[in-house]
This record gives structure tokens, sequence and C-alpha cells, in this order.
């Protein structure tokens, strides 16, 4: 058998395989593993929404701003990370800043940052952690260090007239450990601390 | 960082690597050696029209490869172009030419590297039916290859190294779905979504709407981890909190992405019925994969720049979740296989720690390397490292009774010549050739001065080494870097497997010489650390000089 002629018999014996294994692995493989989330597990693979008053607020999993229209921090709510993902959290836009790490950007970035923060929770800029003035990976991240959850406790109390006390007692009831005790990093999910903080409220 | 959160990490991946070793190991051997075929696989034969009983010289079997893989290209171009009339496609419009070209040649290739943002260019027909397909496909392929390598030098004086079709089905049937399939379920079970909900919206506690993606994530997760892919559903990848919620479905996800080429040198050493050989292929790989680990990890605890100074931390472009450690484990097995998955972003890593995990592909990505390519580019090294050893002691260069003669040995040069050839050429194009830089500095790059060179040859290394990783502040939806980086991913990939099968072929029309006293052993604790030291070497030798203009110098000065 001639070679052209082995390489076309090849070619359309790719066609064959390509196109029976797109139905087996681009449909039939991602359709049964749907069926199966949905089935066995329809609030995890529907991403956590929680509902309030028959409202969706949000996903668990995803972080959200608490500012007002022009990106002012709003004082009354725990602040989450600052976000490249669109104009803030936007989950149609995820993605970092990609600052380099000498980029003059990221280094006035982060001093535009630092002043605000400090001011409102009148504390002094050294004080403040890392989590605060850099910008998440995703730019959903729905958490914080407990260290910067704790740094804004005493305004929110001040805010919403609660016991400094209880507002910290909030962030560590909603502080999560590592997962076994030794993955990953201490977090506080601000959305369900704030939703929490809500509830005390009321 | 103390032990329980620097250590006890890599401790945890480490046993389960080990747990797997022998267990997959034996289960890929049987799998490509067994005579049998089940009654599902006879089936699908019957359909498609493959005699899975033939056998295939080295020239056939690539003719197969390179035909099933245009074909792939082909039909991802086509399902992206006619992306308009697909269902299931988020009223996405169709894809652009010089991007959906980049995209096919990407996921093809095992890349996975994407010029797009995927919440605002691909649907979910796209997604699931083009490019997760080519995530299973793309790993089988590379997995074929390795195993027709190995049985070139287990064979005796044989004109052939099996049946490529067989090979490919058995990797998707008996290894890659099966595991994709397990890894989907534990992945939703952390909370990666799997839906076809598309984007809804929320009202936030502050009165604002936010908007929520969907999709079928899990699914496609899976086999982009296990297939060491590493194409995201989203722009974040696996920074998502969709596609990586926890602390520990970014381990799970490490493991993934470990575990085949982790597990190949076991399958390797009884394939040619000597495991000591498989240790060494193993020794070498996991010498090098630790070294680099560490590097990486205290390159980004030690917060140098000036970023990371002022902040207090490199966190910038980090989750809070995953923390450094977490985050640069990632990077560091991302990189090391040909995965390309990451959980923070390289760009904003400090210098240096930028600097590792360009090195990792750098050195072939071979510690342990993608699926399939990485056992093949370490027995290339091995080979050269026996060459370089007679030479220098005077013997017959000769691997598992196999001699190295002039052609081989050409075979292997050409191997280990056409990534660097690739990365620089790419790289020095694009700042020689005026017009081209004009386009470079003017659109693509993102961070100025030093940084700037670094995204670009981040960008060739990642392409050439089918990594798909990115320095992604640049910006590579251009006319000239998804041509570059579409041609330099294809050649990149096909180009060594062109050489590999020849060596296959070459090696299995050869006797087995009888090991005397005067062969050199291979698998001796020496022979490792020359194995490391030829894979080192080789890479620092190329590569020094460009990463003294780049990341070198930003990380000194």
């Amino acid at each position: 058998m001639s070679s052209s002629r082995n390489t076309v018999r090849q070619l359309s014996t790719a066609v064959r395989v390509l196109v029976v294994l797109t139905l087996l692995l681009g449909v039939a493989y991602p359709l049964a593993i749907t069926s199966l989330a949905q089935v066995a597990m329809k609030d995890r693979a529907d991403g956590q929404i929680i509902v309030l008053n028959g409202v969706d607020v949000g996903s668990a999993l995803i972080g959200q701003d608490f500012t007002d229209d022009a990106g002012e921090a709003l004082p009354e709510w725990f602040q989450s990370r600052p976000s490249a993902a669109g104009t803030g959290y936007d989950g149609a836009s995820s993605g970092g800043s990609n600052l380099g790490p000498e980029n003059p950007d990221l280094l006035a970035a982060i001093d535009d940052r630092r002043a605000p923060i400090a001011q409102l929770e009148g504390v002094d800029p050294s004080a403040i952690p890392a989590d605060a003035l850099t910008a998440s990976a995703s730019g959903l991240d729905p958490h914080i260090s407990p260290d910067y959850a704790l740094l804004q406790a005493p305004r929110i109390a001040a805010e919403r007239g609660l016991e400094e006390g209880d507002v910290e007692a909030l962030v560590e009831a909603n502080t999560q450990g590592p997962d076994l005790g030794y993955l990953g990093e201490s977090t506080v999910n601000v959305l369900k601390l704030n939703i929490a903080l809500a509830q005390l409220d009321t | 960082m103390t032990f329980a959160s620097g250590v006890l990490p890599i401790l945890t991946v480490v046993v389960v690597l080990v747990l797997l070793y022998r267990p997959l190991g034996d289960h890929m051997a049987r799998t490509f050696t067994g005579a049998r075929h089940l009654r599902v696989e006879r089936a699908f034969y019957r359909v498609v029209g493959v005699n899975p009983d033939s056998h295939q010289s080295w020239r056939s079997y690539l003719t197969s490869v390179l035909a099933f893989s245009t074909v792939g290209v082909l039909l991802v171009y086509l399902l992206q172009r006619t992306q308009a009339l697909l269902p299931y496609s988020l009223e996405l419009g169709s894809v652009p030419e010089g991007l959906a070209f980049n995209t096919a040649a990407s996921f093809v290739t095992n890349t996975n590297w994407q010029s797009y943002s995927p919440e605002a260019t691909m649907g979910y027909a796209v997604q699931a039916g083009g490019l997760a397909v080519q995530n299973f496909i793309s790993a089988a392929v590379g997995l074929a290859v390795a195993v027709a390598f190995v049985r070139g030098l287990a064979a005796r004086r044989s004109a052939t190294l099996g049946n490529f079709w067989v090979d490919l089905t058995r990797a998707l049937l008996r290894i890659l779905l099966p595991g994709a399939a397990l890894a989907a379920v534990l992945l939703v079970a952390g909370g990666v979504v799997q839906n076809v909900n598309g984007f809804s919206t929320v009202i936030t506690l502050t009165g604002a709407e936010q908007v929520v993606p969907g999709g079928p994530v899990a699914s496609q997760e899976a086999i982009k981890m296990l297939g060491t892919n590493g194409g995201g559903f989203f722009n974040a990848n696996s920074a998502h909190p969709f596609e990586n919620p926890s602390p520990w479905t970014s381990v799970l996800q490490i493991i993934l992405m470990l575990a085949i080429p982790f597990s190949l040198p076991r399958t390797f050493g009884t394939v040619v019925g000597q495991r000591r050989q498989g240790y060494a292929i193993l020794g070498a790989m996991a010498v090098i994969f630790l070294l680099s680990l560490t590097a990486v990890t205290l390159a980004e605890l030690g917060a140098r720049g000036s970023a990371s100074q002022s902040a207090g931390s490199a966190m910038e472009g980090k989750e809070q979740r995953f923390g450094i450690v977490g985050s640069t484990l990632f990077a560091s097995v991302s990189t090391l296989t040909s995965t390309g998955a990451v959980n923070s972003m390289h760009d904003s890593y400090t210098a240096f720690g930028g600097m590792l995990p360009m090195i990792n592909m750098m050195l072939g990505e071979v510690a342990p390397g993608g699926v399939g390519s990485g056992l093949y580019g370490m027995l290339i090294l091995a080979v050269v490292t026996v060459f370089i050893s007679g030479l220098l002691v005077g013997r017959t260069p000769e691997y598992l009774g196999k001699r190295i003669g002039g052609r081989e040995m050409k075979l292997a040069s050409f191997y280990i010549l056409s990534m660097p050839i690739l990365v620089l050429t790419g790289t020095a194009l694009s700042f020689a050739v005026p017009a081209l830089r004009a386009d470079i500095e003017g659109t693509s790059i993102l961070n100025p001065g030093l940084h700037g060179l670094s995204e670009v040859l981040y960008a060739f290394t990642s392409a050439a080494n089918n990594n798909g990783s990115a320095f992604a502040g640049l910006t590579a939806n251009t006319p000239w870097l998804n041509t570059a980086l579409g041609v330099t991913m294809l050649l990149g990939r096909f180009l060594p497997m062109v050489f590999v099968l020849a060596l296959a072929g070459s090696f299995a029309a050869q006797d087995r010489v009888p090991s005397t006293a005067g062969t050199l052993p291979t698998d001796r604790v020496q022979s490792i650390t020359l194995l490391v030291g030829v894979t080192v070497v080789v890479a620092a030798l190329t590569f020094f000089p460009v990463l003294a203009l780049g990341p070198l110098a930003e990380g000194l000065l």
C-alpha cells in the first residue's frame, strides 16, 4: 500500500474515531456527571446559593464588595479584599491584576488602599494585614484573614451600636481553620459574616 | 512557616503518590500489554473500522498520531467558528479566526494556553464538546506515544510498536475516563459547580446586582488536571472558587496532576522487565521535583521585591484560602508537569518566585512532566546521559541493552534541541523585528521594564513545552502572538513526537545486547545523579543568558 493511500485511510479512521469519542467524552460524560451531581448534590452543584427572605443574595463561594456606587467602603459592613475582577467582584470577569512585583502601578495601588483603611479603622498603617492591601488571584476571593476581620470589629461595633466583644465573638464563630488542621490558611467568609451580622442586629 | 503548614501538605501529596505508584503503574502496564480486548472496545473498533490486532511500524504509528491530531485541530477550530449556531453557547458569538486557530492548536497539543477569557468567549458546547474532549484525547495521545517508546526499548528485532488506535482507546476507557469520572464526583462534593445554568444574577446585601456564572465545570476540571491539560473553565483558572473552592480540593487537584506522570516509571520498569530502571527514572524526577518545590516556596515566603515588602507579604494574586504555601505548591506542580493550571497569578510573584516556574518548564517538562510526555522526555535524557557517561569513561553507550549509535544520538539531540530553538526564536523575533516589537510593547506587554521581557519569554517557554500557564498580564490575543504561539505549540508537541517514535523504531529493530561487566549500569545512585545533572545543565546552558535579561536582573536590581 502506498504511503499516501495509507495517510488517506488513517485520516478517515481518525474522523470516525473522533466523532465517536466526541459523543462519548463531550456529550455522554458531562451529561452523566451533571445528572449525578444535580440529583445527589444539587446545592453544591449549583454553587451554594444563599437565599435570604426569598431572594438569592449570593454564593457562599463567591466574594462580594460592600461599597457604595463610588467604590467607598460602607462602614456598617465587613470589607472584602481588593478585587481586580471587572470593576470589583464581577462574576462574569474573574482574574487578578497581574501587576508585576516591581510595577509602580502596583506599589501605588497598595499605598492608595492603605491610607483609607487606616483612616476607616483608626489604626496605624503598619497594622494592616497583607490580604487587605492586595488583590486576589480570582478577583472573587470570598475570604479575608481573621486578622483583617478582627481589625474591622471595633468600627463595625461603633457603626451598629453593638458591643465590641459581640462582634469579635461573631468573627470567631465565622473563622474557619485550615482543612484537616494543616491545609491552607485560616479564613473568614465575608458574605457569611455579614449575613450573621445583619441577623445579630434584628 | 511551621512544620504543619509548610511540610505536611507536601508530605500528604508524597504519601498518596507513593501509595498510587504500584497499583496505578501496574494497571497502566496491564492496560497497554494485555492481549484481551474489552467487549465495549471490540464494539468501538468495529464501529470505527480498526483491526485491533494489527501492528504498526513507527512510521505508520506516527502517521496515525498526526492524522488524528490534524482532524482534532480542524474539529475544535470548526466548533469555535460556528459557536453562534451551537446550543448552550450563552449567546456568545463565533470565535475569530486567529484566536480559534490558537485555541485549537493549544488544546490538541495538551497545552491549554488561553489567549481568551473563557467567561466572555466560550459557551458550554465548545467547552464540553471541543475543549474537554481534547483534554481527554491529547493526554491519551501522550500516553500512547510514551508506551510505544517503552515498547521499542523492550522489543527485540521487531518492526512494529503496537497499534495507535488500540493504545488510544485503552488509555481513554481504562485509565482517563474512569479516573476523571471519580475525580469529578469528588470535586462536586468539594463544591466545584456542575450545572447548565448560564449566568444568573443575585441581589447582594448592599442591594447591588452580581453575576454568578455556572457551567459543567467539575467534569472538565477533573480531566483538566488528570490529563495535565490545565485550561481553565473560567479566566481565573484554579484560583476561581467555583473551580477550586477549598484547600483540600486544591491538594486533590495537585494529586491528580501528578498521579499518572509519577506512576509511569513503574509502568516503564514493568514493561521492560527491570523495575529498578523505573525507580531510577522516578528518583531523578523526584529529586528535581522536591528541589524546585522548596525553591519556589522559599522565594515567595521570603517576599523579596518592592510590592511584597510594601504589603507585608506576597499576597498579590493569591487567594486567602490557599495562602503562600498552597499557592507555591500548586505553581510548582503545575509547571513541573505540563499542566499549566494556576491557583495564583504567576505574573505577580516575586521576581525569583516567578522565574522558578519558568525554569521548571525550561527543564523540558520531565520532573515528572505531562501525561506520557514526561516519561518519554526523561527517557530521552537518560539516553543522552548514557552517551555522555560512555564518552567520559570510554565505554560503548548502551541503554537497557540498546546501543546508542549515531542515528540514535542524532534523534535524541534533535529532540533536546527543538524546544529551546522554539522558545528562543519566538522570543527573539518578538523583540528583534521592529513591527512585532511595536505590537508587543504597545499592545501585549502589561508590566513595564524587565518584567515585560519575562512575560514574553514565559509565553514562548509555556507554548513550546505545552504547559499553558502564563504571566497572564500579557495580552496574547493579537495576530502575532496567536499565530506564533499556535505554531510554537504545534511544533513543540509534534516535532519531539516524530523523534521519539523514530528512536523507538530504531530501538525496536535492534536485538538486546547482553549486559556484561563492561556495561555501564543505569539504575544506581550515581546514574540518577548524572541524569539529574544532565537535565539541569542542558537547560542552564541554554537559558541562563535570557533569564539574566529578565527575571534574574529584576530580582537582583
